[in-house]
């Protein structure tokens, strides 16, 4: 019975991610062709989604993984204000390297992980409440390190910031130059942890029991499943996640300033609520989420190339798009029920 | 276990299909755009501009001027993008104008720091950037081609002389002056307060306190009223923007005091906004320097120099006027300079742009 159910539910799921990922291909060819002549078309233009969005990705990862669990964390934005903050400040204030920045950024993710997690999962505190509170905490502590703008000179870390890693293909410009598409480690980084968090998602046994207890927590503590230790090490690898991808915002952004990456937190749910996760938990894929994050991306840029519409149009877009997605979660969902 | 197959596999297909797609498109568009380049190159010039968000008056009078001139009648093409407050939005529009190429990029940044690599994007793709209002902290300044903005420390010089010559006309014995400055750190809080504090030491003021207002009303009132009760000799109020100005008269009025010419005492404002000018004309507000919004003059000037092969001065001012109750001085000279002294009326608001 349960396996059935199981089966269902992944074939409902897998249905919202080929939509998920049609919706993309249509909006990303979509404005190939009514913006090619503003550039939409180049190779360029596809990899700087990317770029842009390398940090989200990470962080939208860590998302997913909670959200499979059930669980959801709001604190992720907050964190990497603290984590592009306490770098900036490590670096250019006490003069340690960048090896020691890194170091330092995955350990307030893992902090924060560890901390939030151990309340989740023993002391059975709503992940909701539990996240505000390391919000507002991360966005306190970053204002206590500093209220000013801190902008990242060191030379270790510039470098990496600045390395453009060269691509076979290209364009030409209107002067006729052959234009190398490019990408910046950033996106080397993102891509792996996208392969990785898929393996591990799809074939591990930590893997697996995310799933389970996001599905039914009683039945999956009947099997035997350790439920609390299970959700401590997915808000463990989440904190770690955020930790990562704070970083990779800070390599793209070069600065630590209190009101970074607000509301970065709202996009990463809305990515993985595209992807096809569901809020109740149990359902999700890394892979939606990956396209979740592009039709963020992709919206944003339709709507600069335009160039008339008012920025805002993304926002009303993308909660449009979070609306029909929701409504498709709950067609589904009720037409399991009816089998 | 075979739709999901099927799935997997389409997914794979599409995205193959894709990435193949965005290549060759990619290419043939190119040499379409290649084509058409020269000739829409000399016709039109595109212009992609970055602003900080829509959060004040000052700011959509800013973007409303950029607009005006870069409209359609005058030759360009504007690409506008609302950063909604957000850095990363702003990295994200200018990758995107890079693409597009724009023939020129305007950038009013939402932090002064944080922008190497994305102009070193542009300057590689060979796209001269403008930046407007804030300064950008950049590693090499050769990473923008010029600044536009306003000269705050000049603002704060021409509102203390102004101060000078009128206290003169009035035969003001003594002048007791404080200052609700600014958002400590802010350029417009340094250059205003520079100013004053210059201007204190040259005239032989007695500057009695400073504090910050945080340029809102509720913070300059708050601040007023202490500064109220610790002195009771104040007769010039220094406010370094309109709000705090707000703020400070409700202080004043509550305490029993009166503001204006007659009153007991008078308040000098920035900004010169809307509101700021209704109460200039009433008296309340006796002196208000402009923090002048429209850039889009001087940005063309800027770019129709580039065009030309000139090289642009790196840093420009805008033109700022001084509004003012009355008409006791007609114009002040700062650093050898005359400045031209509004009389404010009705129709001076309602010509103006904010």
């Amino acid at each position: 019975m349960n396996k059935l159910k199981n089966r269902t539910k992944l074939n409902g799921s897998s249905y919202l991610l080929m939509i998920t990922v049609l919706l993309f291909i249509v909006m990303y060819a979509a404005g190939m062709i009514a913006f090619s002549g503003k550039g939409f078309a180049k190779p360029q233009m596809f990899l700087n989604l990317f770029i842009s969005n390398a940090g989200l990705l990470v962080i939208a990862m860590g998302q997913t993984i909670v959200m499979i669990t059930a669980g959801i964390d709001i604190s992720v934005g907050s964190v990497t204000a603290l984590v592009c903050m306490a770098v900036a400040n490590q670096m250019e204030n006490h003069g340690a390297n960048a090896y020691v920045a890194v170091a330092m950024a995955l350990g307030i993710g893992l902090a924060f992980g560890l901390v939030q997690g151990f309340l989740v999962a023993y002391l059975d505190i709503q992940p909701f409440i539990v996240t505000l509170a390391g919000m507002f905490f991360g966005r306190g502590m970053t204002s206590m390190i500093s209220t000013e703008m801190i902008s990242i000179k060191n030379e270790t870390f510039l470098k990496w910031a600045n390395y453009k890693i060269y691509l076979p293909i290209g364009s030409y410009s209107k002067r006729g130059n052959f234009l190398p598409a490019y990408i910046y480690p950033t996106v080397v980084i993102a891509l792996i942890v996208l392969v990785v968090i898929i393996i591990v998602m799809k074939y591990t046994k930590f893997g697996r029991s995310v799933y389970a207890i996001g599905g039914n927590a009683q039945s999956a503590m009947m099997m035997g499943l350790n439920v609390r230790k299970t959700k401590l090490k997915a808000y463990l690898l989440d904190g770690f996640l955020a930790g990562v991808g704070g970083f990779l915002f800070c390599l793209n952004s070069c600065s630590g300033f209190v009101e970074q990456a607000k509301g970065l937190e709202m996009d990463a749910i809305s990515s993985a609520v595209i992807g096809g996760t569901l809020l109740s938990g149990g359902v999700g894929a890394p892979f939606g989420t990956l396209f979740g994050v592009l039709i963020k991306g992709t919206i944003s840029s339709l709507i600069t190339t335009q160039g008339t519409l008012s920025s805002w149009w993304v926002r009303i877009t993308l909660s449009a798009l979070l609306c029909f997605f929701i409504v498709l979660q709950s067609v589904f969902a009720s037409m399991k029920k009816k089998k | 276990m075979k739709k999901r197959l099927l799935a997997a596999f389409m997914c794979v297909a599409m995205s193959a299909a894709l990435v193949a797609g965005c290549g060759s498109k990619g290419n043939t568009s190119d040499t379409e755009t290649k084509d058409t380049g020269s000739d829409s190159e000399s016709s039109v010039i595109t212009v992609g501009f970055s602003q900080v968000g829509a959060e004040s008056d000052w700011r959509t009078a800013n973007s409303q001027s950029m607009k005006n001139t870069f409209s359609k009648e005058n030759g360009y093409d504007l690409i506008f993008d609302d950063a909604q407050q957000k850095q990363e939005n702003q990295i994200t529009a200018i990758r995107n104008f890079i693409q597009q190429e724009v023939d020129y990029i305007v950038l009013a940044p939402v932090t002064e720091t944080g922008w190497d690599t994305v102009l070193q994007e542009a300057k590689d793709a060979d796209i001269p950037v403008i930046i407007v209002d804030r300064m950008v902290d950049v590693s090499d300044d050769d990473l923008f081609t010029a600044w536009v903005g306003s000269d705050f420390e000049l603002e704060g010089k021409k509102a203390c002389a102004w101060l000078n010559d009128y206290a003169e006309a009035k035969g003001m014995k003594e002048i007791n002056i404080v200052d609700i400055q600014g958002t400590i750190g802010a350029s417009a809080q340094i250059g205003r307060t520079k100013g004053l504090e210059d201007a204190v030491k040259e005239y032989g003021w007695n500057l009695l306190a400073s504090q910050s207002g945080e340029f809102t009303q509720a913070k300059g009132q708050e601040v007023m009223e202490s500064m109220l009760k610790q002195y009771d000799n104040i007769n010039v109020v220094y406010c370094e923007n309109d709000n705090e100005a707000f703020g400070a008269i409700d202080a004043i009025e509550a305490a029993g005091k009166t503001v204006g010419p007659d009153g007991d005492i008078l308040v000098m404002s920035f900004d010169s906004t809307n509101a700021g000018l209704t109460d200039t004309l009433s008296g309340k507000i006796i002196l208000n320097t402009e923090c002048n919004p429209l850039h889009g003059p001087r940005v063309e000037e800027i770019i129709q120099k580039l065009k030309a092969g000139e090289a642009p001065d790196k840093l420009a001012y805008v033109d700022e006027g001084i509004f003012s109750y009355g008409a006791d001085v007609a114009s002040v000279t700062v650093d050898g300079k005359d400045y031209a002294v509004t009389e404010v009326t009705e129709d001076v608001i309602s010509e103006r742009a904010y």
